[in-house]
């Protein structure tokens, strides 16, 4: 039994534990390159790592501070999850989530009543109508004519910016932000529950029972699987009956409307207030949570919270050691990369060719 | 005329970014192969023009270090998507936030630095031309290779036998692989030139236009390169006009605000990205099903020879 080489085959069923193993081991191919960059840049790793774990793990603040990241998160991913499932490329998560923010902050401005409950439902529903339209815009353009809806979506995102700019820069600005651009204070009333102690919002709550729901809508919903055939094959799902336009419309409201909530919870839950780039590019790590989750509702949940742990140790590395932010978008796009070519061996397996079997690995 | 001129020749300038990008992921889609991450490699060009301008003094060696730094960082992509087989829009997000990343972090020593870079070089005879001579022939020599860029490639891609197996390998890898072409071959090597070519985009941004290195400088026109690919309908004529109507939108709404104009500069730096759209609506609309023809029919799936459908 001499070792003769290695061969490449192709199988048919990928072992369940492959699921788990490929994103974990993905992550951690990515830590190791992101070190190995860290310290061509003349950057400790070790330090870097180390600050980055205690200060998203370290302690109970840690902990909740990388829950706050992670409710946008699993919101947004929820919302691409939605359309990646059809294969519908929605990028606009980013934009979705300002326009969301921007219909509450427009609700705080001009429909405040002092009711908290009655406050939520309308700044909840304002910001789900808005990024719902925003979204379903590049739905429609390409159910019906097929222009590139990740060209659009992506578009939008850069409009959706330059439009809150508007805003925050001129006629909403606070005359007392001592020229920053953000709007006031919203009051009581247009501020979501705090869990006491924490910056913890109810934004968790609605993005579990939203994880909950989609597990519970693909699993045992005729809707649910529709939307799957159509993404895994639009021509059977047409033979069927199903309706293109109307599903891609709906789905592309739909993940807009929730990466619109979650525009809508990070400023009346954490900031209280609409302010310049008030997203840390929630909307395009939210891509990489869906994708890593491989496009499971509840794994979104753990997913986000790993990606939320991530951007807070960005942050540290930003104040402690004076890194930008952009360290963060590296090790996301390696991971990315290494999960990607994770999934080479779902359809593939090297087999050792030795002397005694040739006939096996030939056939 | 005296306000026209300057706006159209701001208009090849300001274009020919985005021209160089839009040319290389022609190049790239025409073998069958999607790449998203245009933005990423434009910053990495941008960066690396940048820095080997100020350590040189030389835009040329920057140039070209450039084009190999696009070269790199597309590998990754060209390895995933051809060897591995994984999917392309992602692996394209991917290398867009990787790019933009490893960008800002090599760059934040440098940020506000200024260089030489490149200068204007005109060109006799042609400069003195009337209308056409300020518009086209006062600027810098990467403006001229991009002209000889667009139809080099015109010629390249339609009249030559390499151009015919590129675009057999683009619409039909089997076919292509049956008659004898290396299929993953050809990908590389024009996915390779191409993110290449989309990198000196990026490097005009720091050495020729700007002269100088901003985070995340280029904006955008990664993103707008990968939507006039679709506007150009894959043809390098079209795509020079799509390059040029983009520097045009952002020269004139430069002139707006320079002029002071009332209207608010947020709302004029929508004008591309709204443009973006519009100009693909209306190309769908308009050219639906001829659109369709001319897109490579294998783009963004993987080829594996071993397999048969």
């Amino acid at each position: 039994m001499t070792i003769k080489g290695l061969t490449v085959q192709k199988r048919k069923d990928a072992p369940a534990w492959l699921e788990v193993f490929i994103p974990v081991a993905g992550f951690i191919l990515a830590l190791l390159t992101g070190a190995i960059f860290l310290a061509f840049l003349g950057v400790s790793p070790f330090e870097a790592y180390r600050e980055m774990l205690i200060s998203s793990l370290g302690d109970s603040y840690g902990i909740s501070e990388t829950i706050v990241k992670a409710i946008p998160l699993a919101m947004a991913g929820l919302g691409v999850m939605l359309s990646f499932k059809m294969l519908i490329w929605n990028i606009g998560a980013e934009g979705q989530i300002f326009i969301g923010s921007l219909a509450t902050a427009a609700v705080v401005r001009y429909f405040y009543v002092d009711n908290s409950m009655i406050m939520f439902v309308l700044m909840f529903l304002a910001a789900a109508m808005a990024g719902g339209a925003w979204a379903s815009v590049a739905g429609y353009l390409r159910a019906r004519w097929r222009v590139n809806e990740i060209i659009t979506t992506l578009m939008m995102n850069y409009v959706a910016i330059h439009l809150v700019d508007y805003f925050v820069y001129g006629p909403w600005r606070d005359p007392g932000s001592l020229g920053f651009p953000m709007t006031a204070p919203f009051p009581d009333a247009a501020r979501l529950f705090q869990f006491s102690g924490t910056r913890v919002h109810l934004g968790i709550v609605i993005a579990v029972i939203l994880s909950l729901l989609f597990y519970w809508i693909f699993k045992y919903t005729r809707w649910g699987y529709e939307i799957r055939v159509i993404g895994e094959n639009p021509k059977a799902a047409d033979f069927a009956g199903m309706n293109y336009l109307k599903n891609v419309v709906l789905v592309m409201f739909l993940s807009g409307a929730i990466a619109g909530i979650a525009g809508m919870t990070e400023i009346a839950g954490l900031q209280g207030r609409l302010q310049h780039g008030f997203s840390a590019g929630y909307g395009y790590t939210a891509i990489i949570v869906a994708w890593l989750a491989r496009l499971h509702p509840i794994a979104v949940l753990l997913v986000s919270f790993l990606m939320g742990a991530l951007l807070v140790g960005g942050d540290a590395l930003q104040i402690v050691m004076r890194l930008p932010l952009s360290t963060t978008l590296v090790i996301q796009g390696l991971i990315l990369f290494f999960v990607l070519g994770g999934e080479f061996f779902r359809r593939y397996t090297i087999k050792i060719i030795t002397e005694k079997e040739p006939e096996k690995w030939r056939s | 005329m005296e306000i026209i001129i300057p706006i159209l020749s701001a208009a090849v300038r300001s274009g020919t970014p985005i021209l160089y990008a839009t040319l290389g992921e022609i190049l790239t889609e025409k073998s069958g192969i999607l790449n998203l991450g245009l933005e990423g490699i434009m910053l990495m060009g941008a960066f690396t023009g940048f820095a080997v301008s100020m350590y040189t003094g030389n835009p040329w060696i920057a140039i070209l270090a450039a084009f190999i730094a696009g070269m790199a960082v597309t590998l990754i992509h060209g390895f995933l998507c051809i060897t591995m087989g994984a999917n392309q829009v992602v692996s394209g997000l991917a290398l867009t936030m990787a790019g933009t990343g490893a960008s800002s972090l090599l760059g934040r020593h440098y940020i506000g630095e200024t260089i030489t870079g490149l200068g204007k070089m005109q060109i006799p005879f042609l400069s003195k031309i009337p209308l056409v001579g300020p518009i086209f022939f006062n600027h810098d020599p990467l403006v001229y290779i991009s002209y000889i860029l667009v139809i080099a490639m015109f010629l390249y891609l339609n009249f030559t036998k390499f151009g015919l197996s590129l675009r057999a390998v683009g619409d039909s890898p089997r076919s292509a692989d049956s008659v004898g072409i290396n299929v993953a071959r050809t990908r590389y090597i024009y996915t390779l030139i191409g993110g290449g070519i989309v990198a000196i985009g990026g490097a005009y941004m720091s050495v020729a236009y700007t002269k100088m290195w901003g985070d995340l400088m280029t904006a955008g026109r990664g993103w707008i390169a990968v939507a006039l690919v679709i506007f150009a309908i894959w043809h390098p004529v079209r795509a020079a006009l799509g390059a040029y109507l983009f520097g045009g939108v952002e020269a004139f709404q430069l002139r707006l605000q320079a002029a002071g104009t009332t209207i608010p500069t947020n709302l004029l730096l929508m004008l591309p990205y709204i443009l973006t759209i519009t100009v693909l609506l209306v190309i769908a609309v308009r050219e639906g099903k001829g659109l369709l023809f001319d897109a490579p029919s294998s783009l963004g799936q993987p080829f594996y020879r071993e397999e048969r459908e």
